[in-house]
């Protein structure tokens, strides 16, 4: 190898310092662009500020994407500069650039600044993940539990081909085909399947459980001020699972109970039908969760 | 056909005659019904009765299994094993011979079967791609359309389970089968055979599926999540069928890909010396052994509980939705790589040919494709945060999962670090080969916000993912599939590819892909789940947006396959046999290779990346005179 590494046959020794170039512009660019992007595309990343929970999502998102703004910019700025500074001439299209095989400073480097990013995205995910659930679906023994979580208002989402219900066990196990949510309250919702695997997705509050047949998904949202939200069902589930979809609502507490004692009405006349344990040729229904909250390990 | 002046080739029909494809199509149609017969007289009483497929599985299986057998036997498979229990020498080479007719039958020469894998991959990626079109046309109104809904499953199910399915072997069918036992210096692969059946048994794979039409199609999509699967029309046993068959290809081509790599290389061709294309399909072979028995046994599984009334999967009696899930991604999430570890093999195989220096860090760029392999065994459970099975793992999966950002990562350093102070030539397979560092990207940047949990919980089963998988798979491996063809294919055919065409088949890919995955990010964010025909009237825009992209995206296909069509077939224009000016050994060779590759056996003397280090020959004798027999 040639005294000079850099050196092309045939061709003038580059000095330009073409590295140091590169840098120089994407921390610059950096410098600009992730404030802006931070600061200006961040908070109307979707789900949005109407839960607790979708709020946490929304700051994750901003974190992570003022987080790849700098790796963009330097893509941006190592391609754009390179792809023009480094075109072969058509005259020398075939002449050997400079043998350079490695470089363990630029690959330890490399490693290093790449490993600590991906420990600090991992702990900050944990820590969101960690502090109110970050609404996701947890399984039936759920470790992120928000502050104030036994007393938590209880739901359960009850999924069936092609249809979500929901029971209120805390109003005599009353169901409805809507679901309605008490405004600033801890909701703990209940998921689960009566028959293949579908999944629960509030969209604007930020939640998504799959409802397995015979467990019980646990999810827990903090809901805000009253607005209205769209449930989706986020796993195939057959046929028509493009059309098991309904609005829901965040009311004030005073709707939610007028609503409420509607609905109780409605059902108290098919209450008595729907008592009956399965065994007896009943409904598989019944005041409690069912399927019952599958206690399992892990 | 040239085989000059021999004696006069008997008439056609006579040639037609004899183990070859024509044969095996009708002995696979017999075998079909025997073995739909065989099964109608153990379970039902009745054959006329074309309903009752709804109550007999078995039928299905047993139909597909006969004629699966029947499709190999017609090909010839048997007479090996035949003759040999007979007594009678065995023929140790199969058509080893020149002319047309060896593509259409089994055929033990590498190079054939790495063309029969090209046009037959293509075949299955054209249909995967129909399928796609379908799917846009049916998004381009919120409401129902254009398919009743069980065929709009049906379409999405084909889509994903093509393209997941065939496309596994979309780099190593084609391009290790036929280059890799070249750059080792070797004249055939370790099992030459088993390398023919890989490809014939993923062609009969890839009819069952296509035949799911007439058995009422499937409607859970390629994951095939129980107990939805157990449910579901005789469609989904064809599904089952194909996955199996898929898998022992797989296993199989993984097999004969790691024997051969570790045990016919030529003298002198070190580990170092090995050229990086190699070592990605060393890892990803690694990844298909281990990952596809997997998903074998738990198709096995499915078909049980949809014929022999076991529970596996079934919760309501004893089993467990979660296990499918688990048993699935487990071979699912290394599937996925070896989707994406032949494009990085791809790509940092081809840079320094048109950079025209060394590859960069040629052991830290190993040690990332192998890592990438390692890593890929400890995240599946990702696809399952919000499931609910093992909450309190979710923080250990997002860690691992964030942890192959490092493997990548390194790819991403050593491919860039390639470029840098280059002569970059911007010919058609290297603006493929760049338009990867921008998809991949994309698509690594998109898979951190899926990595996290609490970012997951909404982008999870929506079209942000789907925009992601596209951004990597198709940004990934589909571009680096198209450099790999505009690169070898003059070699493999001896024709040039006219690189006008190329280009704007290139521009126009680039440009529709982008505008047709990046919205779908949005899409995704704004609500709308995968698999579904209808959404919310808000975001018809977008969705048009994204259809009509899509559908000059299927153009741009047009131009590939005009041009592939055009200059093979009626240009044939020699490209010569060294047109990138490459030092890898496959190019020191004449176009196309001659049947034994190599007259005498090569010795090599360093690694193929030795641009601006002197003209010293990767290997002597550097390459073999044209040994045309």
């Amino acid at each position: 190898m040639a005294a000079d590494p850099t050196a092309v046959p045939g061709r003038p020794t580059d000095s330009t310092h073409h590295g140091r170039r590169v840098v120089v512009a994407w921390l610059v660019l950096s410098a600009i662009a992730t404030p802006l992007v931070a600061i200006y595309v961040g908070p109307h990343i979707p789900p949005g500020n109407a839960s607790v929970q979708g709020e946490g999502q929304t700051f994750d998102n901003q974190v992570m994407t003022a987080f790849v703004t700098p790796v963009l910019c330097l893509m941006a700025v190592f391609f754009g500069y390179g792809l023009i500074r480094f075109k072969a001439r058509r005259s020398e299209a075939l002449l050997d650039g400079p043998p350079i095989r490695d470089d363990a400073q630029i690959g330890f480097l490399w490693i290093v600044i790449t490993t600590a990013m991906v420990l600090f995205l991992a702990g900050f995910g944990t820590y969101e993940l960690l502090k109110d659930g970050a609404g996701g679906g947890q399984g039936p023994n759920p470790i992120a539990q928000p502050a104030g979580y036994k007393s938590a208002f209880q739901v359960q989402v009850v999924g069936q081909q092609w249809q979500f219900t929901y029971r209120y066990p805390s109003l005599g196990g009353m169901e409805s085909n809507s679901l309605l949510l008490p405004a600033d309250t801890l909701v703990e919702l209940h998921v689960t399947s009566l028959d293949v695997v579908h999944s629960f997705w509030a969209v604007e509050l930020g939640l998504k459980a799959d409802a397995n047949p015979g467990v019980d998904n646990v999810v827990y949202v903090k809901t805000r001020s009253p607005t209205t939200f769209h449930v989706r069902c986020a796993e195939l589930c057959g046929l028509w699972h493009g059309y098991m979809f309904n609005n829901g609502r965040v009311v004030s507490s005073a709707q939610f109970a007028s609503w409420a004692a509607q609905e109780q009405k409605i059902y108290a006349s098919i209450k008595p039908f729907m008592d009956k344990s399965p065994g007896d040729g009943g409904a598989p229904y019944a005041h409690t969760y069912l399927p019952e909250p599958t206690r399992r390990a892990g | 056909m040239n085989q000059a002046a021999a004696p006069p080739s008997p008439p056609l029909w006579r040639r037609l005659l004899g183990f070859n494809v024509l044969t095996a199509v009708i002995l696979g149609i017999g075998g079909w019904y025997l073995g739909w017969y065989g099964a109608h007289k153990i379970v039902a009483p009745s054959l006329d009765y074309f309903g009752d497929i709804d109550y007999n599985e078995l039928s299905v299986y047993l139909a597909y299994i006969g004629g699966v057998l029947g499709f190999l036997v017609g090909l010839g498979f048997l007479n090996y094993p035949v003759r040999r229990l007979l007594g009678y020498p065995p023929s140790l080479r199969e058509k080893e011979t020149a002319g047309w007719s060896r593509y259409f039958g089994l055929c033990t020469d590498h190079k054939v079967v790495g063309i029969q894998y090209l046009w037959g991959i293509g075949l299955f990626f054209f249909i995967g791609g129909l399928n796609a079109m379908l799917i846009r046309t049916e998004l381009l109104s919120p409401h129902h359309q254009a398919f009743p809904a069980g065929t709009y499953l049906t379409i999405v199910g084909m889509h994903g389970t093509m393209m997941m399915g065939i496309m596994t072997s979309g780099i190593l069918g084609p391009f290790a089968n036929y280059f890799v036992p070249i750059m080792l210096g070797a004249r055939r692969m370790a099992f030459p055979r088993i390398e023919a059946l890989t490809f014939w048994l993923l062609m009969a794979a890839g009819a069952v599926l296509t035949t799911t039409i007439f058995f009422g199609g499937f409607p859970t999509g390629w994951t095939g999540y129980a107990p939805l699967a157990t449910e579901s029309n005789p469609g989904l046993d064809n599904y089952v069928i194909f996955f199996a068959l898929v898998g022992v290809s797989m296993t199989l081509l993984g097999l004969n890909m790691i024997a051969t790599i570790l045990t016919m290389r030529a003298p002198g061709l070190t580990w170092t010396r090995l050229p990086i294309f190699v070592w990605g399909v060393l890892s990803t072979a690694v990844l298909m052994v281990l990952a596809a028995p997997v998903l074998i046994a738990t198709l096995g599984m499915v078909a049980l509980d949809r014929t022999a009334q076991t529970s596996f999967f079934i919760p309501a009696a004893g089993g467990s939705n979660y296990l499918y899930e688990n048993l699935f991604w487990i071979f699912g999430h290394p599937e996925v790589y070896v989707l994406a570890l032949p494009g990085f093999a791809i790509v940092l195989e081809l840079l320094p040919v048109f950079a025209r220096k060394p590859l960069w860090g040629y052991r830290l760029a190993v040690a990332g494709l192998l890592g990438v392999s390692l890593l890929s065994w400890f995240v599946w459970q990702h696809h399952l945060f919000v499931s609910g099975i093992n909450g309190d793992l979710r923080a250990f999966y997002m860690l691992s999962t964030e942890l192959i950002s490092i493997p990548t990562g390194i790819t991403f350093l050593c491919g860039m670090m390639t470029l840098w102070r280059g002569n970059i030539r911007f010919t058609v397979p290297m603006l493929f080969v760049l338009a990867w560092f921008f998809n991949f990207l994309i698509g690594g940047l998109s898979g951190v916000f899926l990595s996290d949990v609490p970012s997951d919980v909404t982008t999870h089963g929506s079209f942000f993912s789907m925009a992601h998988f596209h951004y990597t798979i198709m940004g990934g491996l589909v571009f680096t599939f198209f450099a790999a063809i505009y690169y070898w294919v003059p070699k493999m055919t001896g024709w040039e590819l006219n690189e006008r065409l190329g280009k704007v088949h290139f521009w126009s890919m680039f440009l529709f892909f982008n505008l047709t995955f990046a919205p779908l990010f949005a899409v995704g964010f704004l609500g709308q789940p995968r698999r579904t025909p209808v959404y919310p009237n808000g975001l018809q825009f977008l969705n048009d947006w994204v259809s009509i992209s899509a559908f000059c995206l299927g153009a741009s296909m047009l131009v590939f396959l005009f041009n592939l069509v055009w200059s093979l077939a009626f240009v044939k224009k020699p490209a010569g046999a060294n047109p990138w000016a490459s030092r890898s050994i496959e190019f020191q060779l004449p176009s196309p290779v001659p049947v034994h590759n190599f007259d005498r056996i090569p010795v090599f003397s360093g690694d193929p990346y030795g641009y601006g280090e002197g003209p010293t020959p990767v290997a002597v004798p550097a390459g073999a005179p044209a040994g045309r027999e």
